[in-house]
């Protein structure tokens, strides 16, 4: 709900021209925000390689469910048909093409 | 090779975790392996055996799930190696059973594509295929076959349909296939994003989302997952468990109790003899008597523990406590074989699998067993009641449920204690990613949990009949001869062996409290922990009350133990080792004698130093 229509400075690329398109981290958000994954990518390849796994992959529908209390961490999100759990560490290797209200992507 | 034919044929269950593996693997060779809504309950390989109508012998394997064949934790590598026929003497299964949640079928069709590299054939078990109509799923099962290349079979396992079918299909497939060429390879991040747009391409074209699709899920979590009140609820879970473990067994464990007396003053009566009379009341009726008193409790904390994992709240718990367990230095995969060990530590530790890295899982197996098992529970039930006034508070606390709460609040913090100053001071290493999949929730089956309490049953009684049995004739016998010489003035008991013994060792834990009849039931106590309450039936009813364990042993402690002495021996048995079949299963899972030994002595060190500390305490409240 409070992400809604903030643009995250982030980053931008190209073809932000004409649309609205929040680019951001997965593991910047807050419940609620839901988008399309557009990049996963993290230093680490074995992590990568197990979040692609797990379904994390370019293209996937991503929500945040819910988060911990502390720090909250960790999250839980909705990712196509199923619910993952995850620390925000983790969800940092995920950018996601965030979704407005009222924009279209 | 048409001679092949009839040979038997070995078939394999592959599949993501929690897609009903285990499920289908019971269906199909009548096994009881653990069934659970939670993914990693399978850790191990386990093999059955089917005939087939036509009378040819399959072998089967069930395998813990997966997401690839990259295995990264120990789990994972017992699938890799048995699909890739990577152990000693052993070849691929004949045939693949690649087994699907219908409903989330994405990951699998992936894995799919992995499995068809290996070069066996396969068959796609659409599981689960219920919960698929329910939601008006509907998939092209025929273009998907032809798609991937393999036949299809939806099935229910849990209701035992679809299984026909799925043997016939794979008894068509041992025989008739060529064997391919094994041509798999780790893959790399690209070749696994290709295999997913592939099995996107496959999804979009032979299935069309659900008409219904499952919200009560979502609906449960917005409450349960909550930061604040999920928390609280877990709690609330925890608190009603441990309270009923006390409050609810009480009338049932008093109907066993009253059955024992009869049946030891009935036996009294009967036998005439009088050294036969004492082994069987004194031995076997108060032994054993006393510990099968326990049975309902038993059951109480297993059923409590199996509706949560059946249930797919598990995993919720571990998501809610991940950061409380990351203070700690454990991984929030921790969580589910700790609770685990609330049962028995020996399925927790092995539970411990699912968690890949090394120091995280050793961690998590050192702590394990400061869980407060259920064998605790005998010992600790025998204390409170004897020794804990029953005071209710507020019309539903009651004082003897709160020490019992204390007791396993006690074993958990004391465990989050030690991992915490395993992972700070000794390894301090990185956690590892943690990452789990949250299942949809289910009703738990009725008859599964039925099942698995029937398992414990059997389980706790062969534990009565060939440990606690033997070992109470051995006590019996100890603490019967030698008899006392001609003249002796003292208890006759203090003459046996037993009593020699017990004398013998009880300077060594005088410091802690411990009179000898407690000092002796340590011994054959270390053979499982319940069995130090069997210890003290006999040795008390065969040193000076005639009559059975239960409540007269309770009476006994009551009369004749300190406070003190009672609270120090509570705080021994928190932390103290004394099972060896725990310690058997820590050999195994870490391949040798160092972890073991590690474990024996740090616990029996914070055992002695609890105790010490409790008792001192205790006596300078006046309570000695
Ligand atoms: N409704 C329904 N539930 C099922 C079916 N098959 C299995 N289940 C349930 O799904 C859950 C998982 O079943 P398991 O057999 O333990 O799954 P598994 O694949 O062996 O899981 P792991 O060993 O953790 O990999 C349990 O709660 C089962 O009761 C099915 O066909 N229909
Ligand atoms: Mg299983």
């Amino acid at each position: 709900m409070s992400e809604a229509l903030v643009l995250e400075p982030a980053v931008a690329t190209a073809d932000t021209v004409a649309d609205i398109i929040d680019l951001g981290l997965l593991s910047a958000r807050r419940i609620g925000a839901r988008g399309t994954i557009v990049r996963v990518h993290a230093p680490d390849d074995e992590l990568e390689r197990r979040l692609l796994e797990l379904g994390f992959v370019e293209g996937a529908r991503v929500e945040i469910l819910q988060e911990g209390l502390f720090g909250r961490d960790p999250i839980a999100v909705k990712l196509d048909d199923m619910r993952v759990a995850l620390r925000r560490r983790e969800a940092a290797a995920i950018q996601v093409r965030f979704d407005h209200a009222g924009a279209s992507a | 090779m048409t001679d092949t034919a009839l040979a038997p044929a070995r078939l394999a269950l592959v599949g993501n975790p929690n897609t009903g593996k285990t499920a289908l693997f019971n269906a199909l060779t009548g096994s009881r392996q653990k069934v659970a809504n939670y993914a990693g309950v399978t850790v191990e390989r386990k093999e059955g055996v089917l005939t087939t109508p036509s009378g040819r012998v399959i072998h089967v394997l069930d395998l813990p799930g997966t997401y690839s064949l990259r295995a990264r934790s120990p789990d994972e590598a017992v699938t890799r190696d048995a699909v890739l026929g990577r152990l000693a003497g052993e070849t691929p299964p004949d045939v693949i059973v690649c087994v699907a949640d219908a409903t989330n079928l994405r990951l699998v069709l992936r894995l799919a594509l992995e499995l068809k590299q290996v070069g066996r054939p396969f068959v796609l078990a659409l599981n689960m295929y219920d919960i698929a109509q329910r939601q008006g799923l509907r998939i092209d099962l025929e273009g998907l076959s032809r798609e991937i290349g393999a036949p299809i079979v939806t099935t229910v396992a849990t209701r035992k349909r679809g299984i026909e079918e799925l043997v016939a299909q794979a008894e068509a497939l041992a025989g008739s296939m060529p064997m391919g060429e094994n041509v798999w390879h780790e893959p790399s991040a690209e070749e696994i994003r290709q295999a997913h747009s592939e099995a996107q391409r496959i999804l979009r074209a032979y299935v069309r989302p659900p008409e219904r699709p499952d919200t009560l899920t979502s609906r449960i979590d917005n409450v349960l997952l909550q930061p604040v009140a999920g928390l609280l609820i877990l709690s609330a879970i925890m608190f009603v468990i441990f309270q009923a473990v006390f409050s609810w067994a009480t009338p049932v464990a008093d109907g066993i109790d009253t059955g024992f007396v009869l049946l030891g003053e009935l036996v009294g009566r009967v036998v005439t003899n009088e050294l036969l009379r004492s082994l069987l009341v004194d031995g076997l009726i108060a032994g054993v008597g006393s510990v099968l008193v326990f049975l309902p409790q038993i059951i109480i904390v297993f059923f409590f523990i199996l509706l949560l994992e059946d249930s797919g709240y598990m995993a919720r718990a571990a998501f809610l406590l991940d950061r409380l367990m990351g203070v700690a230095g454990l991984h929030g995969r921790a969580f589910i074989p700790l609770l685990s060990s609330h049962a028995c530590a020996i399925p927790g530790i092995m539970s411990a699998r699912v968690i890949d890295q090394k120091h995280d899982r050793l961690t998590t197996i050192l702590i394990a067993p400061l869980m407060t098992c259920s064998a605790r529970l005998p010992v600790y039930t025998l204390i409170i009641s004897a020794l804990i006034p029953s005071r209710v508070y507020w019309g539903f606390i009651n004082l003897q449920g709160l020490v019992m709460f204390g007791l396993y609040a006690a074993g958990l913090i004391s465990g989050l204690v030690v991992a915490f100053v395993i992972r700070r001071v000794f390894w301090r290493t990185a956690s590892e990613p943690f990452m789990m999949e949250l299942p949809t929730y289910k009703a738990p089956e009725a008859r599964n949990v039925l099942l698995n309490l029937w398992q414990r049953v059997v389980i706790f009684m062969n534990r009565a009949g060939r440990i606690i049995l033997p070992l109470m004739i051995l006590v019996w016998a100890l603490s019967t001869f030698p008899y006392p010489p001609e003249g002796a003035t003292g208890p006759a008991i203090d003459y046996s062996f037993a009593g020699l013994i017990g004398h013998f060792i009880q300077p060594l834990l005088a410091p802690i409290g411990f009179n000898w009849q407690m000092s002796i039931a340590l011994i054959p106590g270390m053979a499982a922990r319940e069995v130090a309450v069997a210890t003290l039936g006999t040795i008390y009813s065969v040193g000076d009350v005639e009559g059975a364990g239960g409540a007269v042993l309770q009476h006994i402690v009551g009369s004749q133990w300190s406070l003190a002495t009672g609270l120090s021996f509570l705080a021994w048995y928190v932390f103290a080792p004394q099972c060896v079949a725990t310690l058997g299963v820590v050999k195994r899972e870490t391949n040798g004698w160092t972890w073991p030994s590690v474990m024996f002595v740090y616990m029996v060190t914070l055992a002695y130093l609890a105790a010490l500390g409790t008792y001192r305490g205790a006596v300078a409240l006046g309570w000695g």
